[in-house]
């Protein structure tokens, strides 16, 4: 266990960051002539719900770039708060029992922390089983203790799911932080950049090939927007851009494009579930706090199954 | 001042969305935003998220047993709420003893003819978020005060938030519903009445 030492922004960071402003400004400038030409309702509204997500976008990566320039301490912020806010709209949206009242402060004022305390602390070992284990084996009991018995297995796996999703697979974004590899200048914070920035890129890919040429979706009864021609268009897109940009990267060009893919396939698989949730749970969107955009939960659902699986990959290969 | 910053932190602490499924009317018709009752945190939600205009108008009815223990809530209470305090009076079993004094009268008092309120016309909270049937208050009211417009507003997710018996709240997100303003209709029977603000507030929930 060591106190981390924070990294000054490198080169590569800001290359990548100066293409994603390049990017956005296009983007903006795309989507105000879009607003001129709309003429009709529909086209309207999907310019007005592009133009929000370009925003929000902006937002987004204002946020980002502050947390990084601050070095760890500034990503490991920012991931907590929004393990905090996912969990939060998670468990807004689960049944939960007035006896629950006890572990739900747990999760949110003893778990959450802690994990992210592991994560600055570095502590990997307690970091990895923290939640998976100690979360685990003290809840149910805790909640056995209150006293309800009504669907006691769906509660304490609810917490648990809740938990694991919103915290533990959040809280390995920054965890990327723990990673040093060897001869690789993009420092700790370029791992983590390049991740955010597949997974968020297939996102948006995914739905603009959505939107333009979707009919086959691949899901229906959980969400008709995750068509087969998005998916696949996205997908093929976002390698190729991921595949190009391994010199910002530890990898070379062929491990660049399996990694891509990897994320890309996680963060489809994270959008699915939580889909599949919110499908169950009767609502479109997990909350309204970034407009455009639903809620925190809506934004990190790709990273939610990508981030732990990219982690370890780097941490088998690539750390000695 | 520290009213419009308490307003901020009690939506934010408490995740709340505020929807108006009718315009909010002007600040000098007196209104009572009567509402499903479930947490202490209640009133402050319902307080905070009126337009700043109305909010200076408007009081809560509160407990004064509950409200006038420890300086905090005292000070809360008494020159950031402004709330009425009335007096519940003693607790005997099941039932209550009379304190003395007649709390409807209290209230018309305390609104005078510029003054809104929030009333939650169950009486107590209730512990699981079912809505329990409401108490006469509301229909005596109005009996004094016919002209009086009845908002109802419904609270999602605050008796989750904050339940009877807790002191920690979970951080979770609410939601705060204002419904169309009704009235006391003329001659309209006690019973009749209260089951119709009664329905008015449940319709809110699901719509």
């Amino acid at each position: 266990m060591m106190l981390p030492h924070f990294p000054q922004l490198n080169p590569i960071l800001a290359r990548l960051m100066l293409g994603v402003v390049v990017l956005l400004i296009i983007g903006t400038i795309v989507g105000a002539v879009l607003a001129r030409r709309a003429r009709s309702e529909t086209a309207r509204a999907t310019v007005a719900n592009l133009n929000a997500r370009v925003r929000a976008w902006w937002v987004m990566v204002a946020v980002f770039a502050i947390a990084v320039a601050t070095g760890g301490v500034g990503s490991i912020v920012l991931f907590a708060a929004m393990s905090f806010l996912a969990l939060r709209e998670f468990m807004t949206l689960t049944p939960t029992s007035r006896a629950d009242h006890g572990v739900l402060l747990w999760a949110f004022f003893i778990f959450a922390p802690i994990q992210y305390l592991l994560v600055w602390m570095q502590w990997y070992g307690l970091f990895a089983i923290l939640i998976p284990v100690y979360a685990f084996v003290t809840i149910p009991g805790r909640m056995a203790l209150a006293g309800d018995t009504t669907r006691f297995l769906e509660r304490t796996a609810t917490v648990q799911w809740g938990l694991l999703a919103c915290v533990y697979c959040v809280s390995y974004a920054p965890a990327l932080l723990m990673l040093v590899v060897p001869g690789y200048a993009g420092g700790r914070t370029g791992l983590l950049f390049y991740l955010v920035l597949i997974a968020q890129l297939n996102d948006v890919l995914q739905y603009t090939f959505g939107k333009l040429a979707g009919k086959r979706p691949i899901a229906p009864t959980v969400s008709p927007n995750k068509t087969w021609e998005g998916f696949i268009g996205g997908t093929v897109t976002t390698v190729a851009i991921g595949t190009a940009l391994w010199w910002a990267t530890p990898f070379p060009p062929l491990v660049a494009a399996a990694m891509s893919l990897v994320i890309t396939i996680m963060g489809f698989a994270g959008g699915l579930t939580m889909s599949a949730i919110k499908r169950d749970r009767g609502v479109k969107d997990f909350g309204a706090l970034i407009q455009g955009h639903g809620g925190v939960l809506d934004r990190v659902d790709s990273l939610l199954f990508a981030a732990p699986v990219y982690f370890h990959l780097i941490r088998f290969f690539y750390v000695p | 001042m520290i009213e419009r910053a308490l307003a901020r932190l009690a939506r934010v602490i408490a995740g709340a969305s505020v929807r108006w499924t009718s315009p909010p009317g002007p600040p000098a018709v007196q209104r009572v935003y009567f509402a499903n009752h479930g947490s202490h945190l209640d009133f402050v939600l319902i307080w905070s998220a009126l337009p700043a205009g109305v909010r200076v108008r408007t009081r809560p009815i509160a407990g004064a047993d509950y409200w006038l223990r420890g300086r905090v809530r005292r000070y809360l209470a008494t020159r950031v709420f402004r709330a009425v305090l009335i007096e519940r009076g003693a607790q005997v079993g099941h039932g209550r003893v009379e304190s003395g004094v007649d709390p409807i009268a209290e209230i018309v008092e305390a609104m005078g003819n510029d003054t809104s309120i929030i009333f939650f016309p169950e009486g107590t909270r209730s512990p699981d978020g079912t809505l329990l049937p409401f108490r006469s208050g509301l229909y005596h009211l109005c009996q004094r005060k016919p002209a009086l417009e009845l908002v109802p507003v419904y609270l999602d997710n605050l008796t989750r938030i904050l339940p009877k018996g807790e002191v920690m709240p979970v951080p979770l997100l609410s939601r705060v519903t204002f419904g169309a303003p009704l009235r006391l209709e003329p001659g309209e029977e006690k019973r009749v009445f209260l089951t119709r603000m009664r329905e008015a507030l449940m319709a809110l929930r699901d719509a």
